[in-house]
């Protein structure tokens, strides 16, 4: 029982850590599916009970998670850096950073600012999380035909 | 007082001869003790030569009761367990084709950082590692 548990949650954190890692690319459902031998149908349910919320819901946070990064501390534009986090639509990515972050990304790149330290702590700790009371994400939920992880907008996802 | 350096630290492992094969086979390290006690069998690793090692500890009874220990476990194979150990080498990028040579599970590949270069791994349980060259 606790064995069959570990087995699902040590796979799923390798689904994660693709999510983490090819974030930047054009993940498929099923792709991501086949790396750990189960439906996607099935993925998308055992993701989300295991961390919370679907992989495409992870995925678009990840991405703007990078993208704030790259807004922080590289010169790129905006357009750059939509396509340099896997978005292939700069409305879609305006509207979906909006959303989360609570600013355009031309406002954030313009007053964000944060100290040093370890990249991977920052990637953990400022990804714009689902859970968080007071969040902007609150008010509304864009679904990005860009981003393939989930056919499905998050309207399952708790709000 | 004044302590000079962490010189035993601990990490979860969810078995431990699989531990052994990735700590000292695939990454490297050598065995410090291993020794049955009994009630647990107490198992560090340490880079060749050094004096700091890592227990590789097995969270179960009797030190944890069944469900705690089956909590652990879970929270382990979920990344979650919160252990973590950053290594630091000479190449990272060396390091990182050596791992993934080997199959281990790359989460970062390396990566110019503010602090140095370095790059992310899981143990096979789910524990984060970090292999670095950092220079600040």
């Amino acid at each position: 029982m606790s064995e069959a548990r570990e087995r699902t949650n040590r796979a799923m954190l390798r689904v994660r850590d693709t999510l983490d890692r090819d974030y930047d690319q054009d993940l498929d459902v099923e792709a991501l599916a086949r790396l750990v031998h189960v439906s996607p149908d099935h993925l998308i349910r055992t993701f989300r009970s295991v961390f919370g919320e679907t992989p495409h819901r992870y995925l678009q946070r990840r991405r703007v998670e990078r993208a704030m990064f790259l807004l922080r501390t590289t010169d790129l534009d905006v357009t750059e850096v939509c396509l340099a986090v896997g978005f292939t639509s700069l409305g879609t990515f305006s509207r979906m950073f909006s959303a989360v972050v609570g600013q355009s990304p031309s406002e954030y790149a313009r007053h964000a600012t944060l100290p040093a330290v370890p990249g991977c702590f920052m990637m953990a700790w400022t990804r714009p999380s689902t859970f968080t009371h007071g969040s902007p994400s609150r008010s509304s939920s864009p679904s990005s035909p860009s981003s393939s992880v989930s056919e499905k907008p998050d309207t399952t996802s708790p709000h | 007082m004044k302590l000079s350096y962490p010189r035993l630290s601990s990490i979860y492992v969810l078995d431990q001869d699989q531990a052994l094969d990735f700590y000292v086979g695939v990454l490297g390290l050598e065995v410090g003790t291993d020794a049955d006690l009994g009630f647990m069998r107490w198992l560090t690793v340490r880079v060749p030569g050094d004096d700091r090692e890592i227990l590789l500890e097995r969270p179960g009874p009797p030190a944890h009761d069944p469900q705690t220990a089956e909590q652990v476990r879970e929270l382990v194979a979920k990344g979650a367990a919160g252990g973590w150990i950053a290594f630091q080498v000479d190449d990272v990028d060396a390091a990182h084709a050596e791992l993934v040579e080997k199959g281990v599970e790359i989460t970062q590949p390396p990566t110019d950082q503010s602090y140095g270069r370095d790059m992310g791994l899981r143990d096979p349980f789910g524990n984060n590692l970090r292999i670095g060259n950092v220079t600040v």
